[in-house]
């Protein structure tokens, strides 16, 4: 069931691209060598810790670090007045910037340390600096904080209420922008003409990232050269560089990150926090090195949350059950104050992929972004796409029971068709390549759906609920190109770079500007490299994470890493290889556009016996003796890949599910995931990254959620009160995939870090629904918990036996309009 | 604050140290020893990063005090491999993907080192079971299930090599544990796995 892994030794170099080889990181990682943030030891190293906000909303009436200056072993305590002082050092900003603009943006001012107000708790108040870990914390708890509690609002919809209480003089109403997308008017009209409609209401709750590694940072400082050195747990190091260059007034080229090894981000270490910029700031400022490392409680309390969606959302469908609308209105939670990306996750990463796999000739979708008093919400692991997906995965299967239809056959009706790539949906996107028929029936035959209608019914009648839910998502990956991600407001380009270096003695050196934490870049990208130039995977070194070490970069987020980092290390290869054939033409004395490359061998065509190996290409560029007329000596080439597109993964996953409708518990039956990520440099990884997606995805359907109580405390603050998955809580996978290439890279590769996370949510919530749907449970709100489902079904008729159910029409549902409306199932 | 004076033994080598009464387990291993293998994910027991093996059982090093450890025998996984040789966890690690970003890997191996000492022969869902204490956020636990069994089907060849079965010896049944077993015949006296 699962793909075997190999050992590289064991692969023919012409087959390293595509093998599901062993990861080479993992020696270190199982050994305990690896290197992670708070590994880190320096000399004479100072810890910090940061007193934050005991409240979700309060003024500063005072802050009393007295007693904590006085403690033994404190060095010093920071307040928001000592950054402004005019003898410390950098003038910077001290707030911290947002990274995408829109129209209509309320940009508020987010103070590393806040000056006389908190937004949420957590907020950072003061910073405490001593000789040791425990001290900095003794210390903290030593700070007398004066406040004067204000009302606090958590729901992003009550937010915007007329007398809630406003968090920023700059937002009235505590709106941070409205957006919308799509054509309101055409919309309107095909609802107006539609025969079908279905309807939702939903909640897409506030997620909590917990990778297993807290923020860290650790930040030394050089008086004499003025090289300040940060090492942190950073997904993108070359972004942290520039934001927090400004942020605490230290020139960029003098300012170095590096990300050690990463426990894990998904994506709640791609923003820049007021945590990282103090420990630079306070390094310089003391000329000391510091250390930070966030406590599980702050990682709670301060890490960006993810999701945070309240959506109505309709589907409108002629009498054949063709999509005909979608209209969608959605209040996203933005949190106390704008993180990094934020204001794209729930506008442009979110409404641009409503049309999911369906051709949809008229969508709309308005989104109102909301301050409230919880912590920055910006993206998580699939970021604006899960809940697009959701969204229009939750109503594609409203829609089938509305029209009588079976749901696969519902969704084949309405599929973009394969024909029709690249294909241009209502929202703005183009969707590269697509084939969404083959992972459905790829998925219909693996979950063995022909059978399942008869042993749901015959499961039913032995009072025992059985359902299957689909999920045909897509997803969105390698934002690009940089010039459209500009007019979207994005504040930088999205390309990525990489520099490929031959040494003199023949291995090679690849330098990629993404930043790798977990997803094997460094097995990955030295398959691609190998492949490329001709010579062994293992004489390739992978180097990410350290602007120092790296030419330039735009990290890893997005699933963006092998379609962007990966294409540019082929294109800094071909660029590579074309200056060696020069060099090889000119000691094989031939015209280079006589010389052949294959198997890391330059050949002159029609005269096989005169060739030269790249290695020895590499040590003539080095030697020099010989070159061609003009040319420089050396052989190494750098690459800025700038994509003419994102790339569009898609895929079907299949949930089945038994639900005990007198104790609310869901067992899992099957979990199937069909996923179309193009070409797989590595299927293992790939298989990897698609399982912990997907659990994930069932964390949140079923067991994750931040809540706040009124004031907005935090209740789900520890790995005691927020459901994290466990082993057993996750179902046995069965992993599927086809193979669409993207046109547009050199590589033909989609993307796959988010899949499983886009794709399971509305997967498990459909099964759940489907297995209910004789107590007429249309929709439950995630997270599934038992008590949720037991609310659901109580109080419900106890069904008839003789409930009929959907028959199976797996391959292809039916074009006989009398057929498909008058089709079996639909509410008992 | 007062301070204590205390011994561990780590992964074979006797050391002395002085602690607050405070210190954690894991800081002092981390912090005082240099034993970063370990790695500390909640301070609060839940998430068992923090996993090692304290007079051979698994305990979380960050809700046990380094003072209590005085005079204790302690395993991180620095010990695990032994002359240069993975030991059949970390192999199974490897060879099934059951680590992504690593973090949580030597905590998860620690634990599963213990499973496998407890049950040698382990079903999928008693894997699961067994390491309910030990958080992964990358896998999904799948190849993490795999990774375990994996390992038991290696030990299980190792200790038929060495002529004792690590099942026979666990349940006392006098019979094989099954799996890859053939028709070895075992002593009556079984034979501890080493």
């Amino acid at each position: 069931m699962s793909i075997e892994s190999i050992d590289p030794d064991e692969v023919d170099a012409a087959d390293i691209l595509g093998s599901a080889i062993e990861r080479r990181e993992d020696p270190a990682l199982i050994t305990g060598d690896a290197e992670y943030t708070d590994d880190i030891q320096r000399q004479d190293m100072v810890h910090m810790a940061i007193c934050r906000s005991q409240h979700g909303h309060a003024k500063l009436e005072d802050v009393d670090t007295s007693a904590a200056e006085a403690m033994d072993g404190v060095v010093t305590v920071y307040t928001h007045d000592d950054l402004h002082r005019e003898d410390t050092p950098g003038g910077g900003s001290y707030s911290l910037p947002v990274g995408w603009l829109l129209d209509s943006l309320r940009e508020v001012d987010h103070p590393i340390l806040a000056d006389d107000r908190v937004r949420y708790q957590g907020d950072a108040i003061a910073v405490v600096v001593a000789e040791d870990r425990y001290l900095a914390h003794d210390a903290v708890d030593a700070i007398d904080v004066d406040y004067e509690r204000l009302d606090a609002v958590t729901d992003p919809v009550d937010a915007l209420e007329d007398d809630t209480a406003e968090l920023h003089d700059d937002a009235e109403d505590n709106v941070a922008f409205d957006w919308e997308i799509g054509d309101a008017e055409r919309t309107d009209e095909a609802f107006e003409s539609a025969a079908h409609t279905a309807s939702i209401d939903l909640e897409n709750q506030l997620l909590i990232p917990n990778a297993m590694e807290p923020r860290a940072a650790v930040a030394e400082y050089s008086p004499g050269t003025d090289e300040l050195d940060v090492f942190m747990t950073s997904q993108n190091p070359h972004l942290h560089r520039l934001l927090m260059s400004g942020v605490i007034g230290h020139p960029e080229h003098k300012l170095r990150i590096k990300a050690p090894e990463v426990g894990g981000g998904f994506g709640s270490k791609i923003h820049h926090y007021a945590d990282e910029a103090l420990v630079a700031w306070i390094a310089k400022h003391l000329e000391r090195p510091v250390k930070w490392t966030a406590t599980r409680t702050e990682t709670y309390k301060t890490d960006a949350q993810g999701r945070g969606h309240r959506t109505t959302a309709d589907l409108a469908m002629n009498e054949y059950g063709d999509i005909v609308g979608l209209r969608v209105d959605t209040t996203a939670n933005l949190g106390a104050y704008l993180s990094t990306f934020a204001p794209a996750v729930p506008t442009y990463l979110y409404g641009t992929l409503l049309s999911g796999q369906y051709d949809i000739p008229a969508i709309h979708c308005s989104v109102t972004g909301a301050f409230t008093n919880v912590p920055p919400v910006d993206a998580y692991r699939g970021a604006g796409r899960p809940e697009a997906s959701f969204v229009i995965e939750r109503l594609a299967k409203l829609g089938a029971e509305e029209m009588g239809m079976d749901p696969a056959a519902f969704r084949r009706r309405n599929f973009v068709p394969e024909d029709a790539f690249p294909y241009e949906t209502q929202v703005a996107v183009v969707y590269d390549s697509g084939d969404y028929e083959k992972t459905l029936d790829k998925a219909l035959e693996m979950a063995d759906y022909e059978s399942f209608r008869e042993r749901q019914e015959q499961a039913r009648e032995d009072g025992r609920y059985l359902g299957v839910g689909f999920s045909c998502y897509i997803e969105a990956c390698g934002l690009a190109p940089s010039e459209l991600a500009g007019q979207l407001g994005a504040q930088a380009g999205l390309w990525e770079s990489s520099l490929v270096r031959f040494h003199p003695s023949g291995t090679v050196t690849a330098f990629c500007g993404t930043s790798g934490h977990g997803q094997g870049h460094a097995t990955t990208y030295a398959q691609i490299v190998a492949n490329e130039l001709g010579i062994p995977y293992e004489d390739v070194e992978v180097v990410e994470g350290d602007t120092d070490e790296i030419p330039h970069g735009m990290g890893t987020y997005g699933s963006r890493s092998a379609a962007v980092g990966g294409s540019s290390l082929v294109k800094s290869s071909q660029k590579l290889v074309d200056k060696a054939r020069e060099i090889a033409a000119h000691q094989l004395e031939a015209d280079p556009a006589d010389i052949e490359f294959e198997g890391g061998e330059f050949r002159v065509t029609g005269a096989p016996d005169r060739s030269i190996g790249i290695k020895a290409v590499a040590q003539q560029s080095y030697l020099a003796h010989d070159m061609p007329e003009d040319m420089e000596p050396g052989l190494e080439a750098t690459s800025f890949y700038d994509p003419d597109n994102f790339v569009f993964p898609f895929g079907t996953h299949v949930a089945v599910v038994e639900v005990d409708p007198k104790s609310g518990e869901i067992e899992f039956d099957q979990y199937v995931a069909v996923d179309d990520v193009g070409n797989q440099i590595n299927p293992k990884i790939v298989e990897g990254q698609v399982h912990g997606g997907v659990a994930q995805g069932v964390g949140q359907a079923l067991y994750e959620g931040a809540e706040y109580d009124s004031n907005a405390q935090l209740l789900t603050g520890s790995m005691q009160d927020y459901a994290v998955p466990k082993a057993m809580h996750i179902p046995e996978m069965e992993t599927g995939s086809t193979v669409t290439e993207s046109p547009h890279n050199p590589l033909g590769v989609k993307g796959v870090g988010e899949a499983g996370t886009i794709a399971a949510p509305q997967a498990v919530v459909n099964a759940v629904v489907d297995a209910l749907e004789p107590f007429d449970v249309d929709h439950v709100e995630m997270p599934m918990t038992a008590e949720r489902i037991w609310n659901a079904v109580d109080g419900r008729t106890e069904p008839d036996a003789e409930t009929e159910t959907p028959a199976a029409a797996a391959d292809g549902g039916t074009d006989d309009p009398d057929t498909a409306a008058d089709g079996t199932g639909g509410d008992s | 604050m007062t301070e204590h004076d205390i011994t561990l033994t780590v992964n074979g080598t006797d050391h002395e140290l002085t602690v607050e009464p405070r210190t954690l387990l894991v800081h002092a291993l981390r912090d005082e020893l240099g034993y970063t293998g370990t790695n500390v994910g909640c301070e609060s027991s839940l998430c068992g990063a923090c996993t090692v093996h304290l007079d051979d059982d698994a305990v979380k090093s960050c809700t046990v005090l380094a003072v209590q450890a005085d005079g204790a025998t302690i395993e991180t996984v620095e010990g695990l491999a032994e002359d240069g040789e993975f030991h059949p966890v970390q192999s199974g690690f490897q060879e099934e993907h059951g680590l992504q970003c690593g973090y949580c890997t030597p905590g998860m191996m620690m634990a599963a080192t213990d499973l496998l000492e407890e049950n040698p022969d382990p079903s999928r869902e008693e894997i699961r079971e067994g390491l309910e204490g030990n958080l992964c956020r990358c896998t999904g636990y799948q190849n993490i299930v795999n990774a375990v069994e994996n390992a038991a089907d290696e030990m299980h060849a190792g200790a038929v090599a060495d002529g004792g079965c690590p099942a026979d010896a666990a349940d006392g049944s006098g019979s094989c544990c099954g799996s890859d077993a053939g028709d070895v015949r075992w002593p009556e006296d079984g034979g501890e796995s080493e």
